[in-house]
């Protein structure tokens, strides 16, 4: 029996959903709403460019964006498989959404490392 | 206290028509009837046509499992105080083809069940003058939720994977499996790992949850299938990072 | 000695309601997993903001300046708001099903589901204040 790969995906959706539980909210509240609406100070420029390249901010950045990808990847094909019995497009759906996380995850490696 | 309940009861009769109908039944409102008593009456009194299963009427041989008011309940254990002033609408259980009025034909979950194995596995049985297998109260305890399962199928009712998904194993199916997986004394995990990771097996459940909300005896399905999707992810990483020594099953 | 799963037989007389493609529009719990599960779009969503914003940030200062301008733009506002809320929902419902997950024994009893859920939500707040910190201090 050839090595199955529904448990690594599966894992990856676990660790994506955790790791954008505990820190999505914050992140989004304050760049998505406190500071553009002015609630908090935005930070300045090359403050916030040394804090993010900084080895250890590239890594979590990285982790937490492709993992947040790879999560919406898993759980997004099961639901348009069961919320849309698109059972016929299972494959089209697998190849689209794991693919775009790839996609993503290839983009974001490559800014993160040349910032 | 009002004196009478409607019950709208589904009736299919394959032998008069392939369309099912619902009929309603105006029985006395007593407190302390629970559903089957007013099926019971109704099939003493009023018609003795009405066809459903029931047992134990204590909640212990999951007989009597029906869909009332669209949720899956066992009849026996339902007060019809909950559903006043009623109508209370009583139907056969979800996911399940339906052979006669309120009996279901349940054969896909027997052969969901005998699929996992769910007996003691041994790779050798132990001579009798070896003794009994021994388990403490702490290793009991391991296995113990997912032992009092009585097979009323309410789960897969509440399942909607399972409606959408034929070949879905099913909640009860899988806790039973993780409750011989979980017990010292069985050997089996590997036997019992082809019905549960392949086709149909807990990759198919999404966590909707319905099954251990439903579950008359806290068996938590859901919880067992979590566990066992965990357990496995730990293991094919294991495998691929150490993939030295053959574990045990 | 294996079997495959199997259909039921076709019994011509056996009566099957099928399921509706709109299923979960028929009753509020199917609904609300509907919904849970569509917050992954919102956790992709934003995920890929903040790429555009470490992309905008690794672009110089004009190119980060039109980037906070548009988190500026009434339909960003609209966007973040309704994402902030489904990822609420996210965060809630993972930690509160966590306990279903992960079952840790010490000794013989079993550490209870509230604690396990708590000791989550605390994570959260911890690294989330960590974050309001490192934001405001830079």
């Amino acid at each position: 029996m050839k090595k199955p790969m529904k448990p690594f995906w599966w894992g990856l959706f676990g660790a994506g959903g955790a790791i954008s539980a505990l820190f999505i909210p914050a992140l989004l509240f304050l760049n998505g709403l406190a500071i553009p609406l002015g609630w908090i100070e935005a930070p300045h420029y090359e403050a916030l460019l040394a804090l993010v390249k900084h080895p250890l901010t590239r890594l979590f950045i990285f982790a937490l964006i492709s993992l947040s990808l790879f999560h919406w990847a898993h759980r997004f094909r099961y639901t348009l498989y069961d919320g849309l019995q698109l059972k016929h497009l299972n494959e089209l759906v697998a190849v689209l959404c794991y693919g775009s996380a790839m996609v993503v995850t290839l983009v974001a490696g490559y800014t993160l490392w040349r910032i | 206290m009002p004196t009478n309940v409607t019950l709208d009861i589904f009736r299919y009769r394959p032998e008069d028509e392939l369309k099912p109908v619902f009929q309603s039944y105006e029985i006395p409102f007593r407190k302390d009837w629970v559903i089957l008593d007013a099926l019971n009456y109704i099939k003493d009194s009023l018609d003795g046509s009405l066809s459903y299963r029931w047992s134990c009427r204590m909640g212990v041989c999951g007989s009597c499992g029906m869909m009332v008011n669209g949720t899956p309940v066992l009849t026996c254990a339902t007060f019809l105080e909950k559903f006043l002033p009623g109508p209370i609408r009583v139907e056969p259980l979800k996911n399940f083809p339906v052979i006669r009025d309120l009996v279901i034909e349940m054969s896909d979950f027997m052969r969901k069940l005998k699929r996992v194995k769910p007996w003691i596995i041994r790779d050798e049985e132990k001579s009798l003058s070896e003794g009994e297998y021994l388990q403490t109260p702490t290793q009991l305890a391991d296995y113990k939720q997912y032992s009092m399962c009585i097979n009323c199928m309410l789960c897969y009712a509440a399942c909607p994977i399972y409606g959408l998904e034929p070949s879905f194993t099913g909640p009860a199916a899988i806790a039973l499996a993780q409750r011989y997986n979980f017990d010292n004394r069985d050997q089996g995990k590997k036997q019992r790992m082809e019905a549960l990771l392949q086709d149909g097996g807990i990759w198919e459940c999404t966590l909707v949850g319905e099954c251990s909300v439903v579950c008359p005896k806290g068996v938590d399905p859901a919880g067992a299938i979590q566990r066992y999707k965990v357990a496995s992810t730990t293991e094919w990483w294991k495998s691929l990072l150490m993939p030295w020594g053959s574990r045990e099953g | 000695m294996t079997q495959n799963p199997h259909y039921t037989k076709h019994h011509p007389k056996w009566y099957r309601t099928g399921m509706p493609i709109f299923w979960w529009m028929h009753k509020w719990v199917h609904m609300k997993f509907i919904l849970r599960e569509l917050t992954s779009v919102a956790v992709a969503f934003y995920a890929v903001v903040l790429l555009f914003q470490v992309r905008a940030l690794s672009q110089g200062p004009e190119a980060y300046a039109s980037f906070l301008a548009w988190l500026k733009t009434p339909i960003a506002i609209v966007l973040h708001a309704i994402a902030f809320l489904f990822v609420i929902f996210h965060s809630v419902s993972w930690f509160n099903l966590s306990p279903r997950a992960l079952v840790v024994r010490i000794g013989k009893k079993r550490i209870p589901d509230a604690v396990i859920a708590a000791s989550n939500y605390l994570a959260w707040v911890v690294f989330s204040a960590a974050m309001v910190w490192i934001m405001l201090t830079s």
